[in-house]
């Protein structure tokens, strides 16, 4: 089952939501950037020939010019291959684990996969970024020593960056499949989850954890 | 509740047998090994399951039943299968089956009813997650975190979810021994079942491996006792060899060496990476000292450097002593301390005219050192380089001491400027604002580069001993060996059917190779980087270009 929706970024770029429905302990979202235009691309050229041009009547060499041009391609396919991304792929299996994809323009693709037994929640967080307040969705890892703390916090879908609204989206569904692991999993949390902001430890600048109180409205 | 049940890609196409693995209770997943095929004798295959099980130390039992049938399907096979479930008792009975020739999988897997629980048999969801097994068996885990408790070894398999897969697959090689020409009692089907995996030369290798350890290891230890014996040990002799950068790149050469060919074999799989990233490194320097040596030696490069040495240094103390006779005068319209001026001119004057004599004196000389030094390359690049920052240490060592003279004076200065900084900041006005003008030789481009040089090579000799060449080549050529974890992608997916997913291995990425086994230098000049070296120019720090002994690291 598969259905996509449009979101926007916080910069106001279109994003495309593409949820994949394989079972209920299974679910795949997948989240486009926008592309790269054409406008910025000319503009990038533009700029980096003049430049070049400038500097070949100031030095009267010719190798200037074929420098640059080499400089625009090998700069161009090293931001294809390593800045670049295309889309971010966030894979949940139940009893298993959840895994990040991003793939690049160029078509690489960069994997990271947290097992289940290190997961302890996925959060909606909110953070200072620039001169904005965004929110942001974060896995939450158990710590290995102390069995209700946090060793780290993993940020989702950095390079896309949505709104809210996409958050929630993606929110709801991953704590349906969280829940439904946590009551068959013969951990000492099974059941009914309370959760307590005492027990954790705010890892941004102004920490505020969603969660429960969206579901009780 | 979901069960997982991870099975090799290589018995996807198997006949119709039992299946042969390990249950994990914790992770609820089963590791399947191998298919055992039709006939068979129970009696056989459980004493084949216990040897194995003595061998590897892994709980190898039967798991359940595997059918890959044609379209038509038989119903006598269906209720054999069940009736084998009696026989091989498991809890949970897996039961896979696979329609030939299409991608349908079905399974399912049954609790039998127990004499304690009254409920009826239940059936679970079975996910099917397949791995290839010789990737699997062949690499190495990575976690991102290594706890201390991790890496003790015990006996049984580790906890972690996918590192216990890992783990079953690696122990379990008494399994794969046996391939499908073997006349054994039981017919298995794995990863080596269409033959087993061997190379003539791996074996040749091995074979020789042996004597010629022995007899390197000998030399070895000959060559250590030798340099290791009393004379060297008198205290002249002890200073400069402990000074000389040269002796201590051999030493860690030889204690290399020593370790490569010492005839104990490697305890674990980090040991034997070191050992073979040692081996490729020395090998490396080797060739590329020949490269160097064959290059000097085309072009008689030896005889032009020592023809052109004398009129250079000639060249260096005339315009030495120019720059001294104008910085002595009024430099760029300064006016300096005469006195102070006068004395330190004077001083290094007389530096300049001692050096000058020293190198006319060992003019005749020059060319037989430099022939004996080049053919040191043998040795390795990195000895030619140690070889070349000493030259280079012992013939500019006078410009190293105005180096010194002057770096010295001037931290002074800096440190004069910054204590009255610091009291201007206290809003204190200090009446006694002399400063020691005659004190702002500027460090001369010459000297700069001078140390900038042997601290370059100092940086590139550790570079060379400490990448660790055998594992970025693994990375490279075989990327399953190192694996930072695992990824997952889902198989076409039916609805009614299992889900099925496929687990492929991420390789660890460049960084944390080097990162992880990262050879250990002899530590000459820990507190060195690039960075720190521009920081200690800038600020007027010593740099000393001699090892030091008291930084050793390891």
């Amino acid at each position: 089952m598969e259905d996509e929706q449009s979101f926007s970024d916080i910069c106001g770029g279109r994003l495309a939501l593409q949820r994949r429905f394989y079972s209920p302990s299974c679910l795949e979202f997948s989240l486009s950037c926008p592309r790269i235009t054409l406008r910025s691309l000319t503009a990038v050229t533009c700029t980096v020939w003049l430049a070049a041009y400038g500097l070949f009547t100031l030095c009267e060499n010719s190798m200037i010019l074929s420098a640059a041009i080499f400089i625009t391609l090998l700069g161009l396919l090293g931001y294809l291959h390593f800045v670049k991304i295309d889309h971010e792929t966030l894979l949940i299996i139940d009893s298993l684990g959840i895994q990040m994809t991003s793939s690049y323009a160029s078509g690489k693709e960069s994997t990271t996969f947290i097992e289940m037994g290190q997961v302890n929640d996925v959060v909606i967080n909110e953070a200072i970024y620039m001169q904005k307040v965004i929110y942001y969705l974060c896995i939450l890892l158990k710590d290995p020593v102390e069995p209700h703390g946090i060793s780290q916090v993993v940020p989702l879908f950095q390079s896309a960056k949505p709104r809210l609204d996409c958050l929630i989206e993606v929110y709801r569904s991953c704590q349906d499949i969280l829940a439904h692991q946590k009551a068959t999993s013969t951990s000492l949390e099974g059941g009914d989850r309370i959760i307590s902001a005492s027990n954790r430890r705010s890892h941004s600048g102004m920490g505020a954890y969603w969660h429960r109180q969206e579901d009780k409205r | 509740m979901v069960l997982k049940a991870f099975f090799p890609t290589c018995c996807a196409s198997a006949d119709s047998g039992l299946l042969v693995g390990r249950w994990v209770p914790e992770q609820s997943s089963a590791v399947v090994l191998a298919v055992v095929h039709f006939p068979f004798i129970p009696i056989q295959v459980k004493e084949l399951l216990a040897q194995v099980q003595q061998a590897s130390q892994v709980g190898v039992t039967v798991l359940g039943t595997w059918c890959h049938r044609r379209q038509e399907p038989e119903e006598s096979l269906g209720h054999f299968l069940e009736g084998l479930g009696a026989i091989f008792s498991h809890k949970p009975w897996f039961q896979l089956c696979r329609e030939r020739g299409s991608k349908s999988w079905s399974c399912k897997a049954t609790h039998w009813q127990g004499p304690a629980s009254p409920a009826a048999s239940g059936e679970d969801q079975v996910m099917l997650i397949f791995y290839d097994q010789r990737k699997v068996l062949l690499s190495q885990l990575h976690p991102p975190t290594a706890l201390p408790n991790r890496q003790a070894g015990d006996t049984t398999a580790s906890a972690g979810g996918l590192a216990a897969v890992f783990d079953t697959v690696a122990r379990s090689e008494a399994l794969f021994q046996s391939d499908r020409f073997d006349e054994g009692p039981v017919r298995l089907s794995h990863w080596q079942s269409e033959g087993m995996e061997a190379s003539i030369l791996v074996e040749l290798a091995k074979w020789a491996a042996g004597p010629v350890c022995l007899f390197l290891a000998c030399l070895l230890s000959l060559i250590s006792a030798a340099s290791a014996c009393r004379v060297f040990k008198l205290w002249p002799l002890s200073f400069i060899w402990s000074k000389l950068s040269t002796c201590e790149q051999l030493r860690h050469r030889l204690e290399q060496l020593t370790l490569i060919f010492s005839t104990q074999k490697a305890e674990s799989p980090a040991q034997l990476m070191r050992k073979a990233n040692m081996l490729v490194s020395v090998l490396l320097d080797v060739a590329l000292g020949l490269m160097l040596l064959s290059w000097l030696h085309r072009k008689d490069l030896i005889g032009q450097l020592a023809d052109a040495l004398i009129p250079v240094a000639d060249h260096v103390a005339e315009e030495l002593q120019h720059l001294l006779q104008w910085l002595m005068g009024a430099p760029a319209g300064l006016k300096m301390n005469r006195a102070l001026d006068q004395v330190l001119g004077r001083f290094f004057l007389y530096h300049i005219h001692l050096w000058i004599s020293y190198i006319h004196l060992m003019s005749p000389f020059i060319e037989r050192i430099l022939w004996h030094v080049g053919l040191s390359a043998c040795l390795g690049l990195t000895v030619a380089l140690s070889i070349l920052s000493d030259i280079i240490a012992l013939l500019t060592f006078h410009i190293y001491c105005f180096y010194v003279y002057g770096a010295r004076l001037y931290c002074l200065k800096i440190h004069g400027l910054s204590s009255l900084w610091r009291l201007f900041r206290g809003k204190k006005w200090n009446v006694l604002r002399q400063r020691v003008d005659s004190c702002s030789y500027d460090l001369d481009q010459l000297r700069l580069l001078v140390v900038a040089v042997q601290g370059l090579i100092h940086l590139l000799v550790d570079l060379i001993n400490s990448l660790p060449l055998y594992s970025l080549g693994l990375r490279l050529c075989r990327p399953y060996r190192l694996a930072a974890g695992v990824k997952f992608r889902v198989l076409e997916h039916e609805t009614g059917r299992p889900l099925r997913l496929l687990m492929q291995i991420n390789p660890l990425p460049y960084s944390r190779v080097v990162h992880t086994y990262r050879l250990p230098t002899c530590g000459c000049h820990p507190k060195h980087s690039w960075g720190s070296l521009c920081r200690k120019l800038f600020f007027g720090e010593l740099i000393y270009p001699w090892r030091q002994r008291g930084n050793k690291q390891d």
